[in-house]
């Protein structure tokens, strides 16, 4: 059966529930029962009308569930009534949803898990094995978020810059258990690109095809992470490259220039070269720039570095590290990197060796040691 | 959202400040400490910050290869060895400073008279298991 129509129906689901007067909380978990009821019984072969066959069954447990709950009388009055056939659901219902599960109130790792749940139909077991955390931990953060957005009218206009935070963060962590975080995020993200037309939705879909493009060269035996400069370029993914230009392109062509649409432009100029040395540097720090004007983020003035070491040379590159905060976690891999590029190995290799304990991840800690000991080799006579 | 370890030492951290052997206290007291330790817990599961939490004997073997085809050979336990962890708890938190929140929390498990016991706990970030996809 397929499980990605379910995922694709749900958001639709909740909305057509809450449109009749359901609570969002309740109207979540009826649907997530109601996907359980799918699993099961749609294996025999999908109903005629799959979307119609989840809203009367996810309408039938939340009566139940609004029956069963004594303590909460009033709203057991309301919900016997008949329901109003409605406008009937519209595109507005699942962009609300986007909306509402990444509400500025809740911290980042509470949006993240509820918008796994809600728009993206997951279980709560499935994001938990995602996040390496027990499954009634998951489950707290969920039940707790939906508690904070309760408040939340659902018709309230929502904001784009925290719903896209969100999808940024379940493209770039999690990655346990069966489902693909990375395609998960880019589903979602597609999906959105879909329903509003906002250049920052199509440069963070753009960003992400991008990256995803070059997934498959990224990591060697072993989950080794392969540097951009030694990655196999004949594996990249020409069609999601070509997918991710165009959508660049088109979001560009409005003029509304931000962020996502800036890191994207970055991405597609390392997509489009053949190698690192043909690679247009000179634009990629234009365009840090613009990101720099954007964001002011220490992390951008740090990669900036890296581009201008390639395009102006590496004293340039050290000049412009001069101007960024040693505490950033990568700060002393890239002044290694600059430092090897400028002739002076014997602090490079030291330097990279402090970068190996400043790692934040163990792929990345584990190239940088072997960074350190490959200057260490040149040092020798 | 990131991982952290606090970690309890039997031996190795500095002395704490109300630094009474738990065996010298009143059954009532070491009642109250493992009441406040399970509650601490149960509020970690309450707001979906919980990951693990294990206790260790005291007692360990120091073990290491002895070459192909022979036994390991197992040594100790050795007393003058500097640390001995007691135990841990892992949370997933949004930020360092709630960590460091939770372990100042941790610390203030009551021990003798029913004071807090200000324990040094180790506070230690888990690498990730994956870099990130943007670079």
């Amino acid at each position: 059966m397929d499980e990605s129509l379910l995922r694709t129906l749900t958001p639709t689901v909740i909305g057509v529930l809450v449109r009749r007067g359901a609570d969002f909380a309740s109207a979540e978990d009826a649907v997530q029962d109601a996907l359980v009821e799918a699993v099961r019984v749609w294996q025999d072969g999908l109903p005629h009308d799959p979307k119609g066959w989840l809203v009367t069954v996810a309408w039938r447990k939340f009566l139940d569930a609004a029956r069963a709950d004594t303590s909460r009388r009033h709203r057991e009055a309301r919900v016997e009534a008949e329901p109003e056939p409605g406008p009937g659901e519209t595109v507005d219902d699942t962009l609300r949803l986007y909306f509402l599960c990444a509400h500025p109130s809740l911290t980042p790792a509470s949006a993240v898990a509820l918008t796994l749940r809600a728009v993206g139909g997951l279980t709560t077991r499935q994001i938990a094995q995602a996040y390496l955390v027990p499954e009634a931990t998951m489950a707290q953060r969920i039940s707790r978020a939906k508690r904070t957005v309760s408040s939340v009218r659902f018709d309230q206009p929502g904001d784009v810059a925290t719903v896209l935070r969100v999808l940024y963060l379940v493209f770039n962590e999690g990655h346990g258990g069966d489902v693909d975080l990375v395609a998960e995020a880019i589903r979602l993200t597609r999906q959105l690109f879909a329903l509003t037309d906002e250049p920052e939705i199509a440069g963070l879909l753009a960003l992400m095809l991008l990256h995803h493009a070059r997934r498959a060269s990224r990591t060697g035996p072993g989950g080794r992470l392969v540097p951009l400069a030694e990655q196999d370029r004949s594996r990249w993914d020409t069609r999601l490259i070509a997918e991710g230009v165009t959508i660049l392109q088109t979001a560009l062509a409005r003029d509304r220039l931000g962020e996502y649409q800036a890191q994207a432009a970055i991405a597609a100029l390392h997509a489009d070269a053949p190698s690192t040395a043909e690679t247009d540097w000179v634009q990629i720090v234009e365009w840090y720039d613009e990101l720099l004007l954007l964001t002011g983020s220490p992390v951008v003035r740090l990669n900036r570095a890296v581009a201008v070491g390639e395009a102006d040379g590496p004293q340039a590159g050290l000049a412009a590290l001069a101007e960024v905060s040693p505490d950033l976690p990568r700060y002393a891999a890239v002044r290694a990197y600059l430092l090897e590029r400028a002739g002076d190995l014997e602090q490079a290799a030291a330097l990279y060796g402090e970068a190996a304990r400043a790692a934040t991840s163990l792929p990345e800690r584990d190239h940088l040691t072997r960074e350190a000991a490959r200057v260490r080799q040149r040092l020798q006579p | 959202m990131a991982k952290y370890l606090l970690l309890k030492h039997y031996r190795g951290a500095p002395a704490s400040v109300n630094d009474v052997p738990m065996d010298r206290w009143t059954p009532e007291e070491v009642t109250a400490h493992m009441r406040y330790m399970w509650d601490f817990i149960a509020r970690l599961e309450n707001t979906g910050e919980f990951v693990d939490s294990q206790g260790l004997s005291p007692e360990g073997t120091f073990v290491r290869y002895d070459g192909e085809g022979r036994p390991p050979v197992t040594d100790g336990p050795f007393a003058e060895t500097k640390d001995l962890i007691a135990g841990w708890v892992v949370i997933d938190v949004d930020s360092y400073e709630r960590a460091l929140e939770l372990a100042g929390e941790l610390s203030a498990a009551p021990g003798a008279d029913g004071k807090p016991i200000h324990e040094w706990l180790e506070v230690r970030p888990f690498l990730a298991e994956h870099s990130a996809v943007t670079d």
